[in-house]
């Protein structure tokens, strides 16, 4: 059977990904933030996923106004680096696991979760940044991706306990699944940013670390907290940060296991408008 | 019942929900009209020609013409979708978020290099925080 054997939460800056698709991560401001990732970059090496099941969100690239799915899971064979605007980033095509994807549609909208699948899509940073965070540059990924798309762009949001609970049923869909895969849930976006209006610049550290401490200790708690609370403490892209809960709901312990291991944990102000932070969690 | 929106006395925030996202359908998906390169050609040449074909309202159309930001978001633009008009005019983001904020590019990439903006004061509209009504205007 397929198993989840870790998570990975981090930031998706976009700049992130400008930064190294134009060789700029010596550059000291850069230096700092690609630092939180050398240990991930071996970890990665050592545990050689077979499939990750990413959690993201479209930044305006895959779906305009005119559709929103709340939730969407990218069931085809491959998925193009979108074009943002500034041209597509200069990285691999992503490998999608057909098989996998289906099977976890048809577990968890049978669970009452009600995906949208999507069968063509182009992928954006906010799916292409954890790569190159995960992976650096390879020539191709190192393994199939499942992407799984949420909408934090146009309010409401999915509430964190939604998130949560969706983590579970997804848990449950994937080690279901007949075949021995080591799989890997990762959740992204985050953490305190607000990029409009005259709040545009907040960062708040202190709120940011507190999060990282609840995911690790109290997930089922911080999964109650409202969205105003995000917004304001946050800012008002913060929000994304309840994408996070639906990897963290994806762990052994929340389903009565073990409670995990936290290998990593990096925190960093600024990337361009944003706080960066990166965990990694294994379960024994 | 009228819905609830807690998030109205956030300053210096506005919160893009279905009702910003109504108002600004036609500013949006023009928006979304420059991921493709044809298009941005097309509007770089004339920007006003290109806007007339958008059933967009003029204060809409008027406020991209000037690049305020604050304005078309409070015309129910978002800013992820805002983001095309600044990526065809070769800006990045932080020059798009320090844009509406009052401060130089250079004095917002400082203050984001020194830790950000802080949230103290900035949290419910009338307290004194740097991104309050008031100090805007100041």
């Amino acid at each position: 059977m397929a198993r989840i054997t870790s998570s990975v939460y981090t930031s998706h800056v976009p700049a992130v990904g400008a930064a190294l698709d134009l060789g700029k991560t010596a550059e000291p401001y850069w230096a700092k933030v690609f630092s939180g990732y050398e240990f991930s970059k071996e970890w990665e090496r050592q545990q050689r996923p077979d499939v990750i099941f990413l959690v993201y969100n479209d930044h305006a690239s895959a779906f305009s106004l005119e559709i929103i799915p709340t939730f969407a899971i990218g069931t085809a064979a491959e998925f193009n680096p979108a074009d943002e605007g500034w041209g597509p980033r200069p990285v691999p095509k992503v490998i999608g696991h057909p098989e996998l994807a289906s099977h976890i549609a048809q577990s968890v909208i049978q669970d009452d979760f009600d995906l949208t699948i999507v069968n063509r899509m182009d992928v954006d940073h906010g799916l292409t940044v954890p790569l190159s965070l995960m992976f650096g540059q390879p020539q191709a990924w190192p393994c199939p991706v499942v992407p799984f798309a949420v909408n934090v762009v146009q309010y409401p949001v999915p509430s964190g306990r939604r998130c949560f609970m969706l983590g579970q049923a997804i848990r449950k869909a994937i080690e279901s699944f007949d075949e021995p895969l080591n799989v890997q849930v990762w959740g992204t976006g985050g953490m305190s940013h607000q990029l409009q209006g005259p709040r545009a610049g907040l960062i708040n550290a202190e709120w940011d670390n507190r999060f990282l401490d609840r995911l690790i200790e109290d997930p089922d708690g911080l999964s109650k907290v409202p969205h105003i609370e995000y917004v304001r403490e946050a800012g008002s892209e913060g929000i994304e940060l309840v994408m996070w809960l639906i990897a963290r709901g994806a762990m052994s312990d929340i389903a009565g296991g073990p409670k995990p291991k936290v290998v990593h944990r990096f925190y960093h102000v600024p990337a361009s408008n944003t706080a960066v932070g990166h965990l990694i969690l294994e379960n024994p | 019942m009228a819905l609830d929106k807690p998030y109205k006395d956030v300053p210096g925030t506005t919160i893009f929900d279905a009702e910003q996202s109504r108002k600004g359908y036609w500013l949006n998906q023009f928006c979304m009209s420059l991921m493709k390169p044809a298009n941005r050609e097309r509007f770089k040449a004339n920007e006003r020609a290109y806007l007339d074909e958008w059933a967009m309202t003029e204060d809409q159309k008027q406020a991209v013409l000037a690049r305020d930001l604050n304005r078309c978001i409070e015309l129910g633009g978002n800013i992820y979708f805002l983001a095309k008009v600044g990526a065809t005019d070769g800006r990045s983001f932080q020059q798009m978020a320090g844009s509406m904020t009052g401060l130089s590019e250079e004095q917002y990439r400082d203050m984001m290099v020194s830790g950000g903006r802080s949230a103290e004061g900035n949290r419910y509209l009338g307290e004194d925080g740097d991104a309050q009504p008031k100090s805007r205007s100041s």
